[in-house]
């Protein structure tokens, strides 16, 4: 009989989803989804309102990467004012995205991922979090929870408050840096730096027990799009948005910011609230891209940074087939975690940085302003259109998640397919289908779930929708 | 001139007797929350933060507009004035909608002070408030009449001290709102000298400047009473 198998909530990700699994009579794996179950309605929410409270506004969309939103938001709002950002103030900015970058790379690694890797897919739920590595691994867990703090402080130090700060607005930032800030930030670098190299070659040790992981968590060829900097570099803050394909040929390498729309649809489908962009040129659903720190490493050619650069190159080393795999969105974190911090270093060293001039000041100069950054998760596009008076008329928001729905739920079907076997619901089995999610650190909402609890509800639904089995844990 | 002797608090004082409870009481640091009233500015009694307690009489009064009297005892911070107040920053933030975290005044507001100084932290009215549109076709300034708690301190500082008379209130009720002359937009207005003296004393994120993103617009109003001594002097 077909049945179905629902995983609700998903756990250990940034807000709300379950998934759902579909089997067949012969009680094999159908088919499975991946449904986003919440709605938001932001951009309604910011029309009539003056658009230099959209970045604050839109901010609030996320508690995990508010100053992702910060940035994208000021970054169209600069539009608008239509002047040109301090040199330092730019600077300033990209230091608290790559900061940003830092914390939730870390979160995502140490506190959500990690334990999958050190105590076993197949390990009790109830101690698989990051008290159960605490116990096991204390170096490991205290190193990741240091470098999230070290992520976490930077973002503090700068802009006055860790979750919702204000500093970044409308053509600048509204405070420049002391040489006090700066000296304590530099101070966490070396420790940073260690924790993350450690941890990258630990990774690339167990690499090898993942075989089987790494073929099948979403392993399958998809466009790559993301921002590349000058001479094909990491890039967070600016750049040009670029668009690979399976073969790893650039297809596009320089999407213009305001004719996004025309290269990136959004398809609506009934499973799931979240929509679904995909690439206009190669229509829906083939048009299939996904985001993110894998995306940003397969499409950048260098880092730009040296230990970054030496770690990317030994990245690159892997065939393309296997950079494919969504495996390698943790490995590829580390590394974007290492340029990071030694990009930040080099920001904190430039001569201008202590610059007071930090904030261009004009009104609202241009009625339309598109704003693209990269945030830990992929790209994230912030477009806005205001009237005379400079309120607001329009917003348009892709969310750097969104950009992967699609391949997460296709994801999810692969991984489904290869692990779910029969009726019987084994809990190994589950936990990788929920970790190729994980794999991607979607970020659905402002909230994170509680460490230590895992609601997880899996049914098994016949056709009509009667319950025939159910595991609680 | 003659004095009054009198008690706030259990606390023995004179003054003169057309000073008011509010001056002797902030005179002697003792706390008693303000919205409507603003040094400079004639007090008109509106919105009732300011009451306090005499013994011997039900009747609340208004510190700012009462003076003293030969033996009154006056109590600053019962519980029944405790709730009161309370209830009375409730029902601001059921007719307005007073989101702090986006608004340019955030940490700097009049009306988010005293609401974390009295002790509100949550709201047992209902939200009664529709959505009022923000007005922003003056070149420099806007007015968001979703943040503001009819205070007219606008309204007095632009006819008392400017001199203009742009600001006025209309409508009654929920339905009340300050209007640029005779309801234009504010931009039209042939009476605003734009000045800006509104902007500095609104106590919210009401009025303020186009120029200013969340959480920058700080208001500095210490010019008032030297402008209204000035003026008065000339
Ligand atoms: S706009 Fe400001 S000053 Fe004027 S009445 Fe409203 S709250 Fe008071
Ligand atoms: S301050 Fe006295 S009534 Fe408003």
């Amino acid at each position: 009989m077909a049945q179905q198998i629902s995983i609700n909530p998903v756990t250990r990700i940034e807000g709300h989803a379950h998934i759902s699994i579909q089997l067949n009579d012969a009680g094999e794996v159908d088919d499975a989804h991946f449904h986003v179950t919440q709605l938001r309605g932001f951009e309604k929410l910011c029309e009539g309102r003056p658009f230099r409270e959209m970045p604050s506004l839109t901010a609030r969309v996320c508690g995990i990467c508010p100053v992702s939103h910060l940035i994208a938001s000021a970054k169209a709002c600069d539009e608008l004012l239509a002047v040109r950002i301090p040199e330092t103030a730019i600077k300033l900015r990209k230091i608290l995205n790559l900061a940003q970058m830092v914390q939730s790379h870390a979160l995502s690694f140490f506190y959500l991922s990690a334990p999958d890797f050190l105590l076993g897919m197949d390990s009790d739920p109830a101690k698989r979090n990051i008290f159960g590595i605490l116990e096991r691994e204390p170096e490991m867990a205290r190193g990741g929870i240091r470098l999230r703090q070290f992520g976490q402080q930077l973002i503090e130090t700068l802009a006055g408050k860790r979750i919702h700060p204000a500093w970044v607005v409308p053509g600048g930032v509204n405070e420049p840096l002391t040489p006090e800030k700066r000296d304590a930030i530099l101070a966490g670098i070396p420790e940073a730096k260690a924790t993350t190299q450690r941890t990258l070659e630990w990774f690339k040790s167990i690499l090898g027990d993942y075989r089987e992981e790494i073929s099948a968590f979403a392993n399958f060829s998809t466009m790559f799009m993301g921002l590349v900097g000058p001479d094909n570099t990491l890039e967070f803050y600016d750049g040009q948005l670029r668009m690979m394909d399976a073969g790893g040929n650039i297809i596009n390498p320089n999407i213009p910011p305001y004719e996004y729309q025309d290269y990136i649809g959004e398809a609506a489908e009934e499973w799931s609230y979240l929509k679904s962009p995909y690439y206009r040129p190669v229509g829906y659903p083939d048009g299939l891209y996904r985001v993110g720190p894998l995306a940003r490493l397969n499409i950048a050619e260098r880092a730009g940074t040296p230990l970054a650069d030496a770690e990317m190159e030994e990245f690159k080393q892997l065939s393309l087939q296997e950079r494919m795999s969504s495996f390698y969105f943790h490995y590829a974190r580390l590394i974007e975690i290492l340029h990071g911090i030694e990009r930040i270093e080099e920001l904190l060293h430039a001569p201008d940085i202590l610059d007071p001039r930090v904030q261009a000041t004009a009104s609202a100069n241009s009625p339309e302003g598109v704003g693209i950054s990269e945030a830990p998760r992929g790209t994230l596009i912030h477009h806005y259109r205001i009237d005379t008076q400079g309120i607001m008329t329009w917003a348009n928001l892709i969310i750097a998640t969104g950009n992967n729905n699609l391949a997460m739920d296709r994801g999810v079907a692969q991984a489904a397919k290869h692990f779910v076997k029969g009726e019987k619901i084994e809990e190994g089995m589950l936990n990788r289908v929920e970790a190729v999610i994980r794999a991607f650190d979607p970020c659905l909402s402002c909230s994170t779930h509680a460490v230590g609890q895992m609601p997880l509800h899996i049914e098994l639904l016949s056709p009509d929708g009667a319950v025939v089995d159910q595991v609680q844990r | 001139m003659s004095f009054k002797t009198f008690k706030i608090d259990d606390m023995d004082l004179s003054a003169a007797e057309d000073d008011t409870i509010l001056q002797v009481a902030r005179e002697h640091d003792i706390f008693i929350p303000t919205l409507c009233f603003l040094e400079g500015l004639s007090p008109v009694g509106a919105c009732r933060l300011c009451l306090v307690e005499i013994k011997g009489s039900s009747k609340l009064v208004p510190a700012c507009v009462t003076q003293v009297q030969e033996g009154m005892e006056v109590l600053t911070n019962s519980e029944r004035l405790q709730k009161y107040r309370r209830m009375v920053i409730e029902m601001l933030f059921s007719e307005g909608n007073h989101i702090c975290a986006v608004c340019v005044s955030n940490g700097h507001c009049d009306l988010q002070y005293l609401a974390q100084r009295l002790g509100v932290d949550h709201n047992e009215l209902p939200y009664l408030h529709q959505q009022k549109p923000v007005d922003a076709s003056h070149y420099r300034f806007a007015i968001d009449h979703n943040r503001c708690v009819l205070c007219t301190r606008c309204v007095r500082v632009c006819d008392e001290i400017e001199g203009a008379h742009t600001w006025d209130v209309m409508s009654h009720g929920i339905d009340s709102q300050v209007i640029t002359d005779l309801m234009q937009p504010w931009g039209d207005s042939e009476t605003c000298t734009s000045c800006g003296k509104c902007i500095q004393v609104c106590p919210t994120g009401a009025l303020f400047k186009k120029s200013k993103a969340v959480a920058e617009m700080v208001k500095e109003h210490e010019f008032l009473p030297y402008l209204k001594t000035m003026r008065e002097t000339k």
